[in-house]
């Protein structure tokens, strides 16, 4: 299978999708330079540039995906859909709920989500779990290019709305638009195997609330998504020194949750980990512990997540954003707590 | 030209200095890899924050979007501490924790966001604060061409009206939305729009400090007289593109990053299945189009509101002006240096 990155990766599988399938059309604020291959290869008709107009653009998204188009709409990032959440939150989540099921729209808002590069926290949020509480939304969040691009066509495919968050930790599309290309002495904490990696061709389309196991193990299960994902497999490795095996699970989907890889794992290990870049409050993390608890699993528990505005510093940006010393840190303080299952 | 004439321009001038200096040393931080993340200059903006900001005294407030120290170093916020914020000092403006785009001092009652059209409903809230105090104290929004399109400020340009609020809202028009020409997406046109709300507008050269300070000073006289809002639409350049870094910027000035990025779009011209041939020339042409105008808009062909300026005064005047201005951001520069080589 040949390399590719994730950007690429999200590119190719928007290709397919759009000469498969005349109905997907893509709008959004710059997309004609961001999407530049698409723009020239599809044409005008089908790749719209959008005003700054994210409330009416998610809008129109909306009634267009419910009268047969496929949209995919892109709001720049994941933070600015609050000017527009009166859309998604009452209206394309609710379509298929008020009609009792008699009408979808197969529609993918992609947006770009998540820190590291020192934007602060208006810019950086990931947001997923507050979008994925609403009843009728699903949300994914890929950690790979393989998933990015499998994500995306079941997104692009399936009865919709569908928030696709792509971390632009991951996308080296993101990170030089910002910028970032064009300066020395910058660095970002950027997972490799999630930045670059093997992708069919064509891409394999993966089915949304399917996690991963990226990692087998039976002491200690680690449970992320995103590039939390990658922070997780750098600290199973060392705790693997220290003779503790943990396994890795990527969530890939928010909503639909896989309670099930979530409660089996749970009963396996004995002990979970969440590592959530999301918000501590109100979101996944709480909802891994409601999960286990509801099905009995008696295991420990713990989270490492975002636990407040992400602060511009780099230095206290990367003391706030889950990293490998917190998630070793909580890691040996389950294992020290909850001692039972071990080996 | 009268003596105070040449006094108030010197003033002027004197900020646009200050405020073109301290984005030049925000240009170095970042391109050292001092400041973080993405960085929006206000260079070519310098005529229009000094001319309307000169009118502001310790009753008003401002809200202004993510190109905001210009606004902050013509209100008399602190150099060093803006530049201390943007290196994430803890002994920056906000403790390192707002950044470029979220400065903030609530000492002078000043707000910035990232958020595009989030000036204009902020604003509101400051006007209306204003006017409950009873003391004259005016608000300022600016905000850009292209956040006339976001309902947000489409709202609060209503609310304003209605409710009469001492808001001067100042639009810098540069004609660009990040890679978007505003043109092509803003139906009616942005002085019709701007012009529809039942305020005077006044359409002014952003270019041409004076004239700005002249629109300004009688829409900050409307505010303390409770004649309610106003409307600025000053036209200005923005040479170093919508951020450092700019891939429109890059594009046109690299001939390695256009050939690099011209072969894959040579590619889609003739992959199949896809768009009939004629529609993807256009869209290469599109591209090509929007390139080469942030090109022709690049800093040597644009006329420079400072130079502009300081053609007005006597040689000797607005370079030792210059002079000074330059000092001062020396001066905090190499605080701020300092104090970065000592964190690191
Ligand atoms: C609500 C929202 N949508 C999109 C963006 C991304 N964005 C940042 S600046 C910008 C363009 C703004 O253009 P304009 O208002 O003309 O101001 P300029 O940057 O040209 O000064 C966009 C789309 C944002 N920050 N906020």
């Amino acid at each position: 299978m040949p390399e590719t990155s994730f950007s690429e990766a999200v590119d190719r599988a928007l290709a397919l999708a759009m000469t498969r399938d005349p109905r997907v059309v893509v709008l959004g604020e710059d997309v004609r330079l961001q999407r530049r291959g698409a723009f020239v290869r599809f044409g005008a008709s089908r790749v719209l540039d959008a005003p700054i107009s994210e409330s009416a653009l998610l809008g129109t998204a909306l009634g267009a995906a419910m009268a047969g188009l496929r949209p995919v709409v892109e709001i720049y990032f994941v933070d600015f859909i609050g000017v527009a959440l009166d859309q998604l939150l009452n209206h394309a989540a609710k379509l298929e709920a008020f009609t009792g099921g008699r009408w979808q729209a197969p529609l993918v808002v992609r947006a770009a989500c998540g820190g590291g590069y020192g934007d602060a926290g208006q810019h950086q949020q990931s947001l997923w779990g507050l979008l994925a509480g609403v009843p009728g939304l699903s949300v994914v969040v890929p950690s790979t290019p393989a998933d990015a691009a499998g994500l995306l066509l079941a997104a692009i495919d399936g009865p919709g709305p569908v928030v696709f968050l792509e971390h632009k930790l991951l996308s080296q599309q993101w990170l030089d638009y910002l910028g970032g290309a064009s300066r020395e002495g910058v660095q970002f904490d950027v997972p490799a195997a999630g930045a670059r990696g093997e992708v069919g061709e064509p891409p394999v389309p993966v089915p949304l609330g399917v996690a991963a196991l990226r990692r087998q193990g039976g002491d200690l299960a680690l449970v992320s998504l995103g590039v939390g994902v990658h922070r997780c497999l750098e600290a199973a490795e060392l705790l693997e020194d220290e003779g503790v095996w943990a396994a890795v699970l990527d969530l890939r989907s928010v909503a639909p949750l896989d309670v099930q890889a979530i409660v089996e794992l749970g009963r396996r290990t004995g002990r979970v980990l969440v590592v959530d870049e999301d918000y501590t409050r109100g979101g996944l993390s709480g909802e891994v512990a409601a999960v286990l608890a509801e099905h009995g699993v008696r295991s420990a528990y713990a989270r490492v997540t975002t636990e407040e505005t992400i602060p511009y510093a780099r230095a206290l940006e990367d003391a706030v954003l889950p990293n490998v010393e917190r998630i070793m840190a909580a890691a040996h303080a389950l294992l020290v707590n909850a001692p039972g299952k071990r080996g | 030209m009268s003596s105070t004439g040449t006094e108030q321009l010197q003033a002027l001038y004197l900020q646009m200095c200050r405020i073109r200096w301290t984005e030049q040393a925000l240009a170095l931080l970042w391109r050292r890899g001092l400041a973080s993340g993405e960085m929006h200059l206000g260079i070519g903006e310098e005529a229009v924050v000094a001319g309307v900001v000169g009118n502001l005294d310790d009753r008003d407030a401002m809200a202004l979007d993510y190109r905001s120290t210009p606004a902050l170093v013509a209100r008399g916020v602190d150099l060093t501490s803006i530049l201390l914020e943007v290196v994430g000092s803890p002994s920056g403006l906000c403790g390192g924790r707002g950044g470029h785009m979220h400065l903030m001092s609530r000492e002078h009652l000043v707000a910035a966001s990232g958020v595009v059209g989030a000036p204009g409903p902020l604003a509101c809230g400051f006007g209306l604060a204003a006017r409950t105090k009873g003391k004259g104290g005016v608000a300022v929004a600016f905000f850009g061409d292209g956040a006339v399109n976001e309902g947000m400020l489409m709202e609060a340009l209503n609310l304003a009206a209605a409710w009469r609020l001492p808001v001067v809202f100042v639009c810098k028009d540069n004609r660009w939305a990040v890679t978007t020409r505003s043109s092509e997406l803003t139906g009616g046109g942005l002085r019709r729009r701007l012009g529809a709300f039942g305020m005077p507008l006044d359409r002014v050269d952003g270019r041409d400090v004076e004239s700005v300070a002249a629109a300004a000073a009688r829409a900050v006289a409307r505010g303390r007289a409770g004649r309610g809002p106003t409307v600025l639409l000053a036209s200005c350049p923005r040479p170093e593109g919508h951020f450092l870094g700019d891939p429109l910027v890059r594009l046109t000035s690299a001939v390695g990053e256009l050939a690099a990025e011209v072969r894959p779009l040579v590619a889609e011209l003739v992959v199949r299945p896809g768009a009939p041939l004629a529609q993807r020339l256009s869209a290469v042409k599109g591209i090509g189009g929007k390139a080469a105008a942030v090109a022709v808009h690049a800093p040597a062909r644009t006329s420079d509101p400072l130079r502009r300026a300081a053609r007005r005064l006597p040689e000797a005047t607005s370079r030792e002006l210059a002079v000074v201005a330059r000092r001062e951001v020396e001066t905090a520069l190499g605080r701020v240096l300092g104090e970065a080589v000592s964190r690191a």
